[in-house]
């Protein structure tokens, strides 16, 4: 399983000091969430689709990942312009399509999108590893970093020994059926997987306490400043305050 | 039984494992593979049992050329594979639904996989450990109980991954008496020359990707 496979490249985010790109994405997130003006809206998805063009990414890949982001979405457009409350537009075999209902899907699609593309061009551009040494510089509680770290250690680790259980299974004839042997196996199979994880972490701290630890990290990477990431998050933080002066100007839809 | 001509392998970094191997297993032949660590050896079994595809050559199992899923599935009913780490082939809950696991799978009922435990577990005199949870057996146990969870489903071929890593004298013993009456024809891959001596007729070493004689 590879999960970092943006994190290779030399493109201008790739370069980038990890705790500037943090720090943007939270920023850029946390308006284009609360944005309720869809200019903002749309500078939110320009900023994003920007971010991921200027990224050099294998822009299939992308698109796979934003086609998951898009999977829930769809989920939304099939309830909420019903479900919504206002002005009814349209019938639709007894149901009423209301105009507030899809400008409301509109917006959650145009802000997912957004921030689901920034997350990928920024924070995917980065290594794990880089990225948990940033968040303990920018301190972040470190237990939710250690959490995190720890995911993306074991998961793969896990994933592993889902695969070695799922190929002794093949290997003893099991073929999937809707059957409650099918059924059953795959509860074992999940089953075993809690039990066996659970047990590795055990280990693992076992491990970790007789090196020593005692609840930090230490961290051999520091990271630096340079001019280029000091002009960056100013821009940033210009980008990010003029999409909050926009929310709250009038004369705009 | 199981041929395999000029068989060649590579993974997708490019580094080549097997480089035009040959290898076949007659009825009733006891074969011992060996060789150094990453000489490919697991690679190579995999193959045999359908999980990795060879990148060319010919595979030849029971008189057929295997070459979707649905062929190896064949394959994989008439050869047993026990894994080189028990914990990789337990999953049940206890010993008696990972045992009946094979047999279900192979369309046998309810009542007859039952038998089939019991019968099983009783000719490899483990009987005791019927209602045992699998995640607590003791590392011998648990090497016999997987044994056990392939010889459920009658597999005319048995191939072993280092079988005996890590088992106890008398444990070795016991396997080596349940495998003289249950499994005639086999495959073992093993570090263990001493085990290897007492277990197979010849022994074959994998390095730098074919096969040759000790």
């Amino acid at each position: 399983m590879h999960l970092e496979e943006f994190a290779e490249g030399q493109s201008f985010w790739h370069r980038m000091d990890p705790r500037v790109k943090i720090l943007g994405v939270i920023g850029f997130a946390l308006v284009t969430a609360l944005a309720t003006r869809t200019t903002v809206q749309a500078v939110a998805i320009l900023v994003g689709f920007g971010a991921i063009a200027t990224a050099q990414l294998d822009l299939k890949k992308v698109a796979s990942r934003m086609a998951v982001v898009n999977g829930f979405v769809l989920f939304l457009w099939i309830f909420l312009p019903f479900t919504t409350g206002g002005r009814g537009v349209a019938q639709i075999g007894g149901l009423t399509l209301t105009a507030e209902g899809v400008l409301l899907a509109v917006s959650v699609t145009l802000k997912a999108n957004a921030i689901a593309a920034a997350t990928i061009a920024l924070l995917g551009t980065s290594s794990v590893f880089d990225l948990v040494h940033a968040l303990i510089h920018l301190r972040v509680p470190e237990r939710l970093v250690q959490l995190f770290f720890f995911c993306y250690r074991y998961i793969s680790v896990i994933h592993m020994e889902y695969v070695r259980l799922r190929n002794s299974m093949r290997l003893r004839c099991f073929t999937p059926r809707t059957d409650l042997h099918t059924y059953r196996s795959f509860a074992f199979l999940l089953g075993m997987l809690f039990v066996r994880s659970f047990d590795r972490s055990e280990r693992i701290h076992q491990a970790m306490v007789l090196r020593g630890f005692a609840g930090t990290f230490w961290t051999l990477d520091h990271f630096h400043m340079h001019g280029r990431d000091w002009i960056t998050l100013t821009g940033m933080s210009l980008l990010i305050g003029s999409m909050i002066l926009l929310q709250f100007l009038g004369g705009f839809p | 039984m199981i041929q395999l001509e000029k068989i060649r392998f590579s993974y997708p970094n490019g580094t080549e494992v097997l480089q035009g191997l040959d290898l076949s297993c007659g009825p009733g032949e006891r074969i011992g593979i060996t060789g150094p660590n990453g000489s490919g050896k697991t690679t190579l079994l995999h193959i045999i049992m359908g999980l990795l595809r060879p990148t060319s050559g010919s595979l030849i199992l029971f008189d057929r050329q295997p070459a979707s899923e649905k062929d190896f599935r064949e394959v994989r009913a008439r050869t047993g594979f026990v894994f080189q780490d028990a914990d990789d082939q337990l999953f049940c809950p206890t010993v008696a639904e990972d045992v009946a696991f094979g047999p279900r799978n192979l369309g046998k009922s309810s009542e007859e996989a039952h038998e089939i435990v019991h019968r099983t577990l009783g000719m490899m005199g483990i009987e005791h450990l019927e209602r045992r949870v699998t995640y607590q057996l003791s590392g011998g146990e648990k090497r016999l109980v997987a044994l056990a969870t392939v010889l459920a489903m009658a597999p005319e071929v048995l191939i072993l991954d280092e079988p005996a890593a890590g088992l106890s004298e008398d444990s070795v013993d016991h396997l080596l008496s349940v495998l003289d009456s249950h499994a005639k024809t086999r495959i073992i891959v093993s570090h263990d020359r001493k085990f290897l001596d007492r277990s197979v007729d010849r022994t074959l070493i994998l390095d730098k990707g074919v096969l040759t004689f000790r």
